[in-house]
């Protein structure tokens, strides 16, 4: 099975507008799922710059897909999706 | 940012970005006024309030607010771009920081304590002998509280076995350490000025986040656009708010139109110097005890709240006086932008002529957001002083004290000096120092550090960093700074 990637980003727009909780989100996915899941920081999605989609900031990508308004729940809640479709 | 304050900073955020936006655009008056009807548009999910409307005048409330203008001092029918164009041509920014949006603020019920439908009316009534004050009675099988004899005290909350009774608290008035918030006579928090320190607790104590600092965002990037040398003096506190290296925050800073940046933990050096005398010949002296000066909501609170305190306060000025003195030396038409953690500073700003203007931390934040600013893509560009190790770590509590030692330490003086650190301001601390004062004795130390915030400066209410992220990353940072104290130099 191939692993989950999930690209959190990290550039400004992303930071300041609720980025900062997501910092322990790659410690998170670490610890959880640590052979399902490959975490990588990115800079930026070039998501916030088209029609003011800051306001929808943060992102993260899972698998490509992008999460906006991320937060640590709503991240893990994706993956844990992912993952049990798999398994069944 | 805690977790369930995310939405409101968000949405403060946002506003603050969208008046940048606007202010940048080619019609600020007029893109102003639509912000309301652009976050909220014709036919658009209403999640917050009870109606689009409604949203729209909340939105209106804030953004007029984000203008630097008092909600209190509103008619309601002035328009955002008059509003504006006002912020605009002002020359200083309004006298109080603080206001409060009646349309956001929910009116709470008032604080008491209530019995719940979890009352199982039991046999027991352990609440009923708790209550000294003879207040419970039942009523129907079951507990019922008499509020004209209810003194608050909360001593059936805990004795009751169902965990059935509980305090309605006002998020606002219940954080205030000094009162000055309450609900008036409509049932909505107002402020009272002349009780007021403006700390800042109760901007992030309301859920419905109703109490917002009057920006002067557009004040400063009006000096700017006017073409004005504008000199950004960055808090020490700043070091552990962005995932970035300082050089960097500093060319944004750069950036975004600021002349020139300087370390507050430059002037910090300043006061840590001159404090560390003061403490000497005061103890020299044999007086009991001394006070640090550099919180803006402590000095506020000696002023309004605890004369008696006065003659122990240190006479030292604050890391921000020295920094806007050098700034203003240096070039005496320079407008000085302090760039802050916290709403205390505004209203220190106000009161001293070399600091022209305040943007907190989330204003700057918001204005890199505006102008697409990847801080991390910027080159890295070096302050013109280095700032002491001692100085940067000011933000942190505990730290100024610890400065105040390791200055008289490195200077050779052999003085005790017992820190006692007052790690926040609350009903309990300014009971203790009103206690110091009255009896003249501080039985904790003989330096007394006060931080209004829990944490020190990094726990400002305008931070963007969790607070343990941000003091890994000042103690990074200030390990890198020379020593206060040139050593070497000092023959």
């Amino acid at each position: 099975m191939e692993k989950i990637q999930v690209e959190i980003c990290m550039g400004t727009t992303c930071f300041i507008m609720g980025g900062e909780s997501l910092q322990e989100l790659a410690s998170i996915l670490q610890r959880k799922y640590p052979d399902k899941v490959d975490t990588k920081g990115v800079v930026c999605h070039g998501l916030c710059n088209t029609d003011c989609q800051y306001s929808k900031a943060p992102y993260v990508k899972v698998d490509g897909e992008a999460i906006s308004e991320a937060t640590v729940e709503k991240v893990l809640t994706v993956i844990e999706r992912k993952l049990n479709k798999d398994e069944h | 940012m805690s977790t369930n304050d995310n939405q409101i900073k968000h949405l403060k955020r946002e506003i603050l970005v969208r008046i940048t936006e606007a202010f940048l655009s080619e019609d600020f008056e007029e893109n102003a006024r639509k912000i309301p009807y652009v976050m909220r548009p014709k036919g658009c999910e209403v999640d917050l309030r009870c109606c689009v409307y409604k949203e729209r005048a909340v939105l209106r409330d804030r953004i007029v607010a984000g203008l630097g203008h008092s909600i209190e001092n509103d008619d309601e029918y002035t328009l955002l771009s008059t509003y504006a164009k006002q912020a605009v041509e002002r020359q200083k920014p309004d006298d109080e920081t603080l206001t409060v949006l009646q349309g956001a603020c929910k009116g709470c019920v008032p604080s008491s304590v209530h019995v719940t439908d979890l009352c199982q009316g039991c046999v027991a009534r352990p609440c009923t002998t708790t209550c000294r004050f003879g207040a419970i009675s039942i009523i129907n099988g079951k507990s019922h509280i008499d509020a004209s004899k209810c003194k608050n005290c909360g001593m059936c909350i805990n004795a009751c076995p169902y965990g059935a009774i509980t305090k309605i608290i006002v998020p606002c008035e219940s954080v205030c350490p000094v009162d000055a918030i309450k609900k008036d006579e409509s049932g909505h928090a107002r402020i009272d000025f002349s009780k007021c320190i403006s700390c800042g607790k109760c901007i992030g104590a309301c859920p419905f986040g109703a109490i917002h600092e009057k920006s002067q965002i557009v004040d400063v990037l009006s000096r700017i656009k006017e073409g004005k040398n504008v000199v950004a003096m960055i808090a020490p506190a700043i070091a552990g708010q962005f995932p970035y290296p300082m050089s960097k925050v500093r060319t944004a800073l750069l950036k975004i139109g600021f002349s020139d940046v300087l370390e507050v933990a430059q002037g910090a050096d300043v006061t840590t110097l001159t404090e560390a005398e003061d403490f000497k010949e005061r103890m020299a002296e044999n007086a009991p005890f001394m006070t640090t000066s550099c919180c803006a909501a402590y000095n506020e609170l000696v002023k309004k709240h605890i004369p008696e305190i006065k003659p122990y306060v240190s006479e030292t000025g604050t890391p921000m006086y020295y920094t806007a003195e050098i700034a203003k030396k240096k070039d005496p038409d320079c407008v000085t932008v302090f760039i802050s953690p916290c709403s205390a500073k505004r209203k220190e700003a106000l009161d001293n002529p070399n600091a022209d203007y305040v943007i907190n931390f989330d204003e700057l934040g918001s204005i890199l957001v505006a102008m697409k600013i990847e801080v991390n893509n910027l080159e890295d560009t070096e302050f013109e002083t280095e700032s002491s190790k001692e100085g940067r770590n000011f933000a942190v509590s505990g730290g100024v004290a610890e400065a105040v030692r390791s200055a008289l330490e490195l200077k050779g003086e052999n003085v005790e000096i017992h820190p006692c650190l007052v790690d926040g301001l609350n009903k309990q601390s300014i009971r203790d120092l009103k206690s110091y004062a009255k009896t003249g004795k501080c039985p904790n130390g003989n330096l007394i550090e006060v931080m209004s915030c829990p944490g020190g400066c990094v726990g400002g209410n305008s931070a963007l960093n969790a607070q343990n992220k941000a003091k890994k990353q000042i103690a990074e940072y200030a390990n890198e700074g020379k020593p206060v104290v040139d050593t070497n130099a000092a023959e």
